[in-house]
């Protein structure tokens, strides 16, 4: 009812409301499918309108499961995750998820609640300086000082976490504010004077760009995630194919290229293919679109693409430059820029001789495993599950070899059907992402691959996906080990296995039994055939421990240190 | 190397903690900043000093600054016709003996004594750093007290030499 008034009500009409409404009628007016939030103290007030809204409000289990299955929703729609926290300890919680959110490009709207004004500054009960906090890891905070202002800061919020370079806002709510009350405030014009992304790219580097195209004998487009934040990938697709140009994907660019395509080299970095990362390094002209060169996908930058003249879009110009020098600099959104690269019809390169090399390597050097009837690998697994869902299933990792080898071999066909924390590395994100995931298309088969190590960081969220009867296949690989850590020490610390080897675990299918999910544990590929047969029919979700051959590990790998072309376990011993 | 860095920033709560943390996050050295508001309401001007080993990296500083929401502009003015000024106090002893002697030295640099102690001076120095690293040296064989510097606030002069072009760090 009060939902009506409100959106109705859009001219100030001398209509009375509490800070607590007006926040909720501006979540309305931005269309929020979905609240991610855990209630307190502090946000109380926010709380008792939530109970009136029409809005979807998912309670996670710990607020951390909750920012994450917000980064997971955001990363799949394109829209901003909004997440409500209390203050003190609730808004504390949701750190490392704005962490991840701030250096993966991920859009949220994140409210923390906050002691009244008057105490502010006090050391008040579950007072925490969340502004001084969250100040270097969003793209923006707000405290709300005037109750007036707080459709317009919502407003602004929503804008500035989409736009440009994505990223997490924070809005601070003192209780007081929520509860006063005002005329709902005249809408306000957005003016941002410093914050002037920059979308359509320089003409001239534009030319510059086809002329070097046209030249090149060894062109290679590395296409970053900034192709699916501007939803680009058809326009890859058309400007690829018009100039024949081949495409390596960053870990978390998986998805923005179709995996199948003759193009497609496939992922780049610490546990690339041999292709895509050789094809990195013997380039002539290495055409970025919306990666930020990390350091896990160059290795040592000073093997980084020794040969190749650098051109880089990006949304961002401090990108541009950061880590590897660039001669052809293109600011801009990298879907604006593709139109206008595909515009320009330039002269395609002849590099048949390149295109030959590239397709001999992609035969002679695929990823490689042993396959053994005595033990269940990992990368089967993957195999069974990219065969049994066509290619067409969201996949949501946590972090660990795991995360590895589901880049690896399942081949993304479709944009936005990746989920995965990668600059942060974040443990414990996978479960929860894969919630948000779920939310985001609910028609899709979410597979949420984890380790048994991250499975165990955010158990919790179990309870709402049984709660929301959420289709989401739980794939534990579970190695009994920190299997990543473990597999460093194997390579790195002469097999010193520090607190990485047989942990004590529960029974993960009893743990599921308990929120009333069905679980199976899995030691065959037989029984892997069996299960996934029956469990991939159905929309209920399920848990699956796969006992995998704990020995395994992932390669090919850069070690650290080394450069893109010494890879090593390139090929089967 | 030193550069100076101007930029106008909207007068926000926040802002100089974003600016300040940005620094330090990106192990960014800075020698000095000033704050205070400019000739616009709302919005404050910046001065900073860093110490760089190159120029790559002043470019990634300004770049980083420029993507703050809240940062209007913000120009590297290292190489052009400036105006920059610091302000200096300076405790430093004194017997009857020596203020004849100090006072041949504060002439010249137009320093000028604010308050006389016991046994102590408190001199006000401007200029630019250079000048007051210079007389900083010269009163220290008196033995520094106490010494207090505001940091270098700068702009460009009115008239620059056409060749040197003003840095404005722009998007493209
Ligand atoms: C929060 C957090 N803590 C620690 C790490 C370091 N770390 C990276 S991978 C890894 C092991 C993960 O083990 P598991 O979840 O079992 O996955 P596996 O590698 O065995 O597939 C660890 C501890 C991390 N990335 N995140």
């Amino acid at each position: 009812m009060l939902q009506e008034t409100a959106l109705t009500n859009t001219k100030a009409e001398n209509k009375s409301l509490n800070g607590s409404e007006l926040l909720l009628q501006a979540l309305e007016k931005e269309k929020v499918e979905v609240i991610f939030g855990y209630p307190g103290g502090a946000v109380l007030p926010i709380y008792d309108k939530i109970y009136d809204s029409k809005i979807l409000h998912v309670l996670p289990r710990h607020e951390q499961g909750g920012i994450h299955a917000a980064e997971g929703y955001a990363r799949i729609t394109g829209k901003p995750g909004v997440v409500i926290v209390t203050s003190g300890p609730g808004a504390t919680n949701i750190v490392t998820g704005l962490t991840d959110a701030m250096i993966d490009s991920l859009p949220l709207v994140v409210f923390t609640g906050q002691v009244a004004t008057g105490v502010i500054g006090t050391d008040a009960f579950q007072e925490a300086d969340i502004l001084g906090i969250t100040t270097p890891i969003t793209k923006y905070n707000y405290q709300v000082r005037n109750i007036e202002d707080i459709p317009h800061i919502i407003k602004e919020a929503f804008y500035i976490a989409t736009s440009g370079r994505p990223g997490p806002v924070l809005i601070d709510i003192p209780r007081d504010i929520a509860t006063a009350v005002t005329e709902v405030p005249e809408e306000r014009e957005i003016y941002l004077p410093g914050y002037q992304p920059t979308l359509k790219p320089n003409y001239l580097q534009i030319r510059k760009l086809t002329e070097a195209v046209s030249r090149a004998k060894k062109p290679v487009i590395l296409a970053g995630a900034g192709v699916l934040h501007s939803k680009a990938s058809c326009q890859l697709k058309e400007y690829a194919e018009q100039q024949n140009i081949p495409v390596v994907h960053t870990l978390l660019g998986l998805g923005g290229f179709p995996a199948e395509h003759e193009l497609s080299l496939g992922m780049a970095g610490m546990h690339g293919c041999y292709t895509a990362n050789m094809a990195l390094y013997e380039s002539d002209l290495l055409i970025n679109i919306g990666a930020r060169f990390d350091d896990r996908l160059t290795g040592n930058l000073k093997h980084f693409a020794p040969n190749a003249t650098v051109a880089h879009i990006d949304i961002d110009p401090a990108e541009i430059g950061k880590n590897v020098p660039t001669e052809i600099p293109v600011v801009a959104d990298a879907k604006e820029a593709l139109i206008e690269l595909i515009a320009q019809e330039g002269k395609p390169p002849s590099h048949h001789e390149w295109l030959k090399t590239l397709a001999g390597w992609k035969i002679e050097y695929p990823y490689v495993y042993e396959n053994n009837a005595n033990t269940l690998k990992p990368q089967k697994v993957l195999e069974m599950l990219y065969q049994k869902t066509n290619g067409e299933a969201i996949v949501v990792t946590d972090v660990g070899q795991h995360q590895m080898w589901a880049a690896q071999y399942y081949r993304f066909g479709k944009a936005n059907r990746w989920v995965t924390s990668g600059g942060l590395g974040t443990m414990g994100f996978g479960l929860p992402a894969s919630i948000g995931a779920a939310l985001a298309d609910k028609d899709a088969t979410v597979l949420a691959v984890l380790g048994d190590g991250g499975f165990q960081m955010c158990t919790q969220e179990l309870a709402v996906i049984r709660e929301l009867n959420l289709p989401i296949k739980i794939v534990i690989l579970n190695n009994v080990a920190l299997g990543m850590v473990r597999q460093w020490q194997e390579l790195f610390y002469e097999e010193r296995y520090s607190h990485s080897k047989n942990p004590v675990q529960p029974s993960f299918v009893k743990l599921a039994e308990a929120y009333n999910i069905k679980g199976y544990v899995i030691e065959s590929e037989a029984k892997a055939e069996e299960v996934l047969a029956e469990v991939l029919q159905n929309r209920e979700p399920v848990l699956l421990d796969f006992r995998i051959d704990a020995n395994e590990n992932v390669y090919p790998m850069i070690a650290p240190g080394k450069g893109i072309n010494e890879m090593v376990g390139v090929k089967q011993k | 190397m030193k550069r100076i860095i101007t930029l106008t920033v909207n007068n926000r709560p926040g802002v100089l903690n974003r600016i300040t943390n940005l620094f330090s996050k990106r192990n960014y050295n800075i020698e000095s900043i000033t704050v205070g508001h400019s000739e616009i309401e709302d919005v404050s001007r910046i001065t900073c000093v860093v110490n760089v080993e190159n120029d790559q990296v002043i470019e990634q500083i300004t770049k980083q600054l420029n993507k703050q929401i809240d940062v209007l502009k913000v120009t590297d003015i290292s190489e052009q016709s400036i105006v920059a000024r610091e302000l200096a106090l300076i405790k430093v002893l004194s017997t009857p003996n020596t203020r004849s002697e100090m006072n041949a030295l504060i002439e010249p640099f137009r320093a000028s004594i604010v308050d006389v102690g016991k046994d102590t001076l408190v001199i006000q120095i401007t200029g630019e750093s250079d000048k007051i690293e210079a007389f900083i040296e010269l009163m220290k064989p008196y033995g520094i007290k106490e010494l207090a510097r505001t940091g270098a606030t700068a702009f460009l002069r009115g008239t620059q030499r056409s060749s040197n072009q003003v840095k404005n760090i722009s998007i493209v």
